[in-house]
């Protein structure tokens, strides 16, 4: 097992350098980041080309990638633009721990990621616990009762919810249960960011904030994932095991209790394990509409300054966790399933 | 006894039919999938054939438009008008009629579905045959770069190569209408974003295949490499393609109203039912009818082609079907 843990680790550096490559090329594609900094008062165009070298904008596509993975501590900057380099950089690099700065806010990206994370993960996590208890619920229920009226009620039903663009159900479920109950006179939910600033941090201000981002990401995924907990379920009940522990006079509820559904639950771990490191990523979109305060809207925010050592930070630090994830659902699956052995 | 009668009367009939007539059969048993049709024919027909119907005073220019120049028309004092009997579905924010923006959005939106998911099969096929076909280094080192795009989510992806590919490229006429040239890029970098599950489906497939006598055969009597990958293999595979390219022009609708409602996507003139979101959630309360007409037609249309989709993919595959 640690043999093969070890193994899977060596496999991932390799491909996690690829990746970081594939991005810091798509980055390139951002231009001068320096050409759109400095807001209302822009920069001297001196102070520009300063910054410039400064950040080792001027070297070449594959200098600035060196820097970026083990820093320029090593490399001499020509700070004041007389031609000799004068002073050591001082950045360390990602592989010693320094993932840079933002180039607008100047935090460290660390810092910047670091301060979202709570927030995304606060949402991600509350809707990702409904979602398996909820598919499981449905889709068990569906399986039991195959192609009855309601499991093919079910059946349309997570179709349409599959089906559905994350914004119109957003604004759906906003228009409904915030403009309009408002106009009725009804208790309304509230429809952006995270408290009310009038009301203050409290938790009950944040569940009431929550209530509309998590029943979008809900309705969106619960419909993939009630189909897959069905046709699993749906799988096991057809094997011969349940018809043998059946005939052998066990009651219907103890062989589904016991027999099917610890077996059905298998590939359900490997589609939540997978899922899980895009937690990090948060919900785009749904993070937009509802002016949720995570990593989804750190994306966009600083996609649109050209922020690039903040986009690199996050997408290596998703690309991390999928990569470790993905290792971690394949050992727990191998200690679930006695089948399976990992060489 | 009359059951099994039955029975082995319906295996003859089976047997008498090509693979392609069961599936259509199977296809047309499956209530949804018929269902799914009809409604992306009926998307099909209102984004086609209503435009030309359309035509409304435009008082900017004082005249008479249609089609097309109707759509176009700003007439900034009819801005935010609800629906009304000239405007049925009301007007954006700046007075154009959100009916014929939703039919000319329309075929903008489904042109750039269908073209994505063929970017996307083509670079699928051709990523995933060469690399399970040549294998060895190649297959490794294709397969590797095919993993490394699948870690990073594709939104992240279509977001970075929507901001910086997408402006300042000029128009194109096709159809006999005049587009925004970056609707291409936007097809273009869908297609990149996409094409990953195709070419490990792919791969897998020819993987199997190769193995087969027949193209042992094949090669014993001369047949080149590319005669081999597009008259054995690639005919073989056909049924997972099709699937995964009509899911995929779903996919890629959708991924483009993502981009456009993030701001990222068409821009210029040229209407799409993502770009006639872009904003749109600031008039949330006051003006729901710019977002409700655009996005429930993404809504059907991704309704119908996932219901088609599958019914396809039962009809390819008795195994995954209903057995009744």
């Amino acid at each position: 097992m640690t043999n093969y843990i070890l193994r899977r680790l060596a496999q991932a550096i390799p491909q996690l350098f690829i990746i970081s490559i594939i991005l810091f090329a798509l980055m390139q594609a951002f231009g001068d980041p320096i050409a759109t900094l400095g807001g209302r008062i822009p920069p001297r165009a001196e102070d520009k080309e300063r910054l410039r070298r400064q950040l080792g904008l001027d070297q070449p596509v594959y200098m600035q990638y060196v820097f970026w993975l083990v820093g320029n501590d090593w490399h001499k900057i020509d700070i004041n633009g007389d031609g000799v380099p004068d002073t050591y950089g001082t950045r360390a690099g990602i592989l010693r721990g320094d993932w840079g700065n933002s180039l607008v806010t100047r935090q460290p990206v660390l810092t910047m990621i670091g301060e979202r994370i709570p927030n995304t993960l606060l949402l991600m996590i509350t809707a990702e616990v409904v979602i398996i208890l909820l598919s499981i619920a449905i889709g068990l229920y569906s399986a039991l009762r195959p192609y009855s009226w309601i499991d093919n009620l079910i059946t349309s039903v997570s179709f349409i919810g599959f089906s559905m663009p994350v914004f119109w159900l957003a604004l759906m479920l906003m228009y409904v249960f915030a403009v309009n109950f408002r106009r009725w006179g009804l208790p309304y939910l509230p429809t952006v960011g995270m408290y009310d600033p009038s009301v203050g941090k409290t938790p009950l201000e944040l569940i009431k904030h929550m209530i509309l981002p998590v029943a979008t990401l809900v309705i969106i995924s619960t419909a993939g994932y009630s189909r897959f907990v069905r046709s699993s379920v749906l799988e096991v009940l057809g094997l011969d095991y349940i018809r043998t522990a059946r005939a052998k006079g066990l009651r219907y509820n103890f062989v589904i209790r016991k027999h099917a559904l610890p077996n059905a639950a298998l590939p359900f771990i490997t589609i939540i394990g997978l899922d899980i490191p895009f937690f990090l990523a948060g919900a785009v979109v749904t993070e937009r509409i509802f002016a949720w305060p995570g990593m989804g809207r750190l994306f966009i925010d600083q996609t649109e300054r050209s922020d690039f050592p903040t986009l690199m930070g996050i997408l290596m630090l998703i690309a991390v966790a999928v990569v470790i994830f993905q290792i971690i659902t394949d050992v727990v699956y191998s200690m679930v399933d006695p089948r399976i052995r990992l060489e | 006894m009359v059951d099994l009668a039955q029975s082995t009367n319906l295996e003859s009939i089976k047997a008498s039919l090509s693979p392609g007539a069961l599936a259509v059969r199977r296809f047309r048993k499956h209530r949804m999938a018929v269902v799914g049709m009809l409604l992306l024919v009926g998307v099909f027909l209102y984004v086609t054939v209503t435009g030309p119907f359309l035509k409304g005073y435009c008082a900017p220019i004082k005249q008479v438009v249609r089609g097309e120049a109707w759509a176009n028309c700003n007439d900034t004092s009819l801005k935010l008008m609800p629906p009304s009997r000239e405007h049925p579905f009301g007007t954006d924010v700046i007075g154009r009629d959100i009916l014929a923006r939703t039919v000319y959005g329309g075929q903008i939106s489904m042109m750039i579905g269908i073209f994505a998911a063929s970017v996307e099969v083509l670079i699928g096929v051709m990523i995933g045959s060469i690399a399970a076909y040549y294998g060895g280094w190649l297959d490794s080192l294709l397969m590797r770069f095919t993993e490394a795009m699948l870690i990073i989510p594709s939104l992240f992806l279509l977001i970075i190569g929507a901001r910086f590919l997408g402006s300042g490229l000029p128009d194109v006429n096709i159809f006999g209408r005049q587009i925004t040239g970056n609707v291409f890029v936007i097809i273009l970098i869908i297609g990149f974003t996409a094409w990953m599950y195709t070419a490990r489906i792919i791969r897998a497939n020819i993987l199997s295949l190769r193995e087969l006598d027949f193209i042992s055969a094949s090669r014993a009597l001369g047949g080149s490499d590319s005669r081999i990958i597009f008259k054995h293999l690639l005919p073989n595979t056909t049924a997972p393609l099709i699937v995964g390219a009509t899911l995929g022009v779903a996919a890629a609708i959708v991924a483009e109203a993502y981009v456009s409602f993030l701001g990222l996507g068409v821009q210029g003139a040229t209407a799409t039912w993502g770009n006639m979101l872009d904003g749109a959630y600031r008039y949330l309360d006051t003006a729901p009818w710019l977002w409700f007409f655009p996005g429930t037609m993404i809504l059907l249309t991704v309704l119908g082609i996932n219901f088609v989709g599958d019914g396809l993919r039962d009809a390819f595959d008795p195994r995954s079907g209903r057995h009744s």
